[in-house]
């Protein structure tokens, strides 16, 4: 055994250093996840888009919470302290009837943000029933549903949402109605392509051979497949629908008072702009913030989102 | 060539019908109406006033005479102010409106073009990532927020600018500059991704290894083919500026088309809200086939159907 040892002898200068790119060569390169696990794992790379989401996630705690600790509520005026400035009692002042403007702002928000996500889930639902159709039937049908949203597009649509609100009174449900109208064409649009180069997939042959029916290949098979770039158009569409409705609020034409959002706090504020310019400021801050995280978090998910990106 | 153009005329005008009637009755379904009897002194120009406007007659029969009317180009008259019609109105605020929207176009572009090219060619990061930070936050402020903003910062706290109505040139800074910066923003990126993707072309490589110098190469070779994007963007963008400047109008009082409508759904003054909305309707309509067609002449690899 001894002799044998001696008669070769394992010495450093026999091996060579394998380079980086061999050594990993039997590694498996992804580990199995499901879908959105991965796009998770991508979202969480992007800087920008995780600060959005986390700033989005303590902007919502705080719209729900904020209205509920504070003592003050958001149409409870004093006439004491009018048009007040910053303080430890008010954080961020009070408007001109002695409101506190932090738990206006939040209530606001509160609005702003279900208009924006009601809008956005209202706009999912037709435009995926409409696009879907759209797609998958194809042809004459197909033709026709195209053409009439190409008709919808081309009418300005804040002219539109304008019109409606006012012809139905403002109020939550005509402000929904009028946003949704103006904008589910994006997402009818989206949805059509996607189903039409899904429909030609093995996958989809396979269900139809199997004798599933329309319905179940469009619901479970080319509408799943299709649900990355219809989150990415969601997350898109709640910022423009809450910007609509601050645009309808700064138009005058938004929720009654003593209700409030962002769009019409910002627009109380205008008579006072000159003198108490603070009290813009707020609601303009919590409109732009928001905007842009949300638009962070589109970007993030655009790119987390889309299979090809590996 | 010829038949694509025709059939987009035509959809175009059946979009106008649709536009049109779907405006007429969403007004006629709105309770309340600008002529009411307690407007007039008597019951004689109650009556008078129902006739002049038509409003005794069934709603079909309204529709019918507005229609015909529409096709001779005639919109009508205002409800609220008598003998003055909806022409007048868009004559006096539609070339103010077109004014600023104007000058915010030729912004937008120069100093969109100039920031994506930029952002592309740069070879430093640090100056694409900030022209694409101004790129973002263009895209997600509000025009109206920067409007605020703008004169809360320069009106009011600075006092550099004037921020209410046109008199004077500098009248026009905060406006235009509130409504090209999302344009800004837009074309900033569109160009940026899209001069990337030429600059790896091969007619670029060829070019650089002819020996052209890069300034020309950019400049004579790239930036037009990289251009197209941006065209297909600018159509209905100018479009947009001479037609959704609503709220900035307000902000600044500017008395333009924006504003007029504005004002006149306060009122309820149904036939000027309609000739604006079809006007507006046509305007938009005309300047999507334009630009589409302009693509198609620019760009050969697009071919019209």
């Amino acid at each position: 055994m001894d002799m044998k040892k001696d008669e070769f002898e394992l010495t450093p200068d026999l091996f060579e250093k394998l380079d980086e790119s061999e050594k990993n060569a039997e590694k498996i390169n992804y580990e199995s996840k499901t879908y959105f696990q991965d796009a998770w794992s991508r979202f969480k790379e992007n800087k920008l888009a995780l600060v959005g989401l986390i700033f989005l996630a303590i902007m919502v705690a705080c719209c729900i919470l904020i209205p509920i600790i504070s003592p003050y509520t958001y149409d409870g005026q004093d006439m004491s302290i009018r048009n007040a400035g910053m303080s430890l009692a008010h954080p961020m002042g009070t408007d001109s009837f002695g409101r506190d403007m932090l738990v206006r702002v939040m209530y606001g928000g509160r609005i702003s943000l279900s208009v924006g996500v009601l809008a956005a889930f209202i706009c999912l639902c037709i435009g995926v029933v409409y696009g879907g159709i759209s797609g998958y039937v194809g042809g004459r049908v197909d033709m026709l549903m195209m053409r009439f949203v190409d008709m919808m597009y081309s009418i300005p649509d804040i002219l539109y949402v304008i019109l409606i609100v006012v012809v139905m009174e403002p109020s939550m449900f005509s402000i929904l109605l009028g946003i949704s109208i103006s904008s589910w064409m994006g997402m009818a649009r989206q949805v059509r392509t996607q189903v039409l180069t899904l429909k030609e997939q093995e996958f989809a042959l396979a269900a139809f051979v199997i004798g599933a029916s329309d319905a179940r290949i469009l619901l479970k098979h080319l509408i799943v497949n299709a649900m990355g770039p219809i989150i990415v158009q969601v997350t898109m569409l709640v910022p423009s629908a809450i910007f609509n409705e601050a645009y309808l609020g700064f138009l005058g034409i938004g929720l009654n008072a003593p209700q409030a959002s962002w769009g019409t706090l910002a627009n109380d504020a205008r008579s006072v702009m000159s003198v108490y310019p603070m009290q813009v400021v707020w609601p303009v801050l919590a409109i732009c913030l928001t905007m842009l995280a949300l638009n962070f978090i589109g970007d993030g998910l655009g790119e987390a989102l889309d299979p090809k990106k590996k | 060539m010829g038949k694509y153009i025709l059939k987009r005329i035509v959809i175009g005008i059946i979009t106008l019908f649709v536009l049109s009637s779907a405006t007429f009755f969403l007004m006629k379904a709105t309770p309340g109406s600008p002529i009411s009897s307690e407007k007039y002194k008597t019951a004689e120009a109650y009556a008078a006033a129902m006739e002049k406007y038509n409003l005794d007659k069934p709603v079909l029969e309204q529709y019918a005479i507005y229609m015909m009317d529409l096709a001779h180009g005639d919109l009508g008259e205002s409800m609220i102010t008598e003998g003055r019609t909806v022409m007048y109105y868009i004559s006096t605020g539609f070339p103010v409106t077109a004014r600023v929207g104007s000058i915010a176009f030729v912004i937008a572009m120069f100093g969109g073009i100039a920031l994506g090219t930029a952002a592309a060619l740069s070879k430093r990061r640090w100056i694409s990532n900030v022209c694409m930070f101004v790129a973002t936050i263009g895209v997600s402020v509000p025009s109206f927020l920067i409007a605020m903003l703008l004169i809360i910062v320069f009106g009011v706290t600075l006092r550099w600018l004037p921020f209410v109505g046109l008199n004077k040139a500098s009248n026009y800074i905060m406006p235009c500059i509130a409504l090209s910066l999302y344009p800004i923003s837009m074309i900033s990126r569109l160009t940026r991704s899209s001069l990337t993707e030429v600059m790896k072309q091969d007619y670029i490589i060829l070019a650089r290894s002819k020996g052209t110098p890069y300034s020309q190469v950019v400049l004579r070779h790239a930036i037009k083919n990289a251009m197209l994007p941006v065209i297909t963007y600018a159509g209905p963008m100018f479009a947009g500026l001479l037609t959704g400047s609503f709220v900035v109008e307000s902000i600044f009082s500017i008395p333009g088309i924006g504003s007029t409508f504005v004002s006149c759904v306060m009122n309820r003054d149904y036939p000027v809200i309609m000739g604006v909305t079809i006007f507006l309707g046509i305007l938009i309509i005309s300047f999507n086939l334009i630009t589409d067609i302009l693509s198609a002449a620019i760009d050969p690899r697009i071919k019209l159907k």
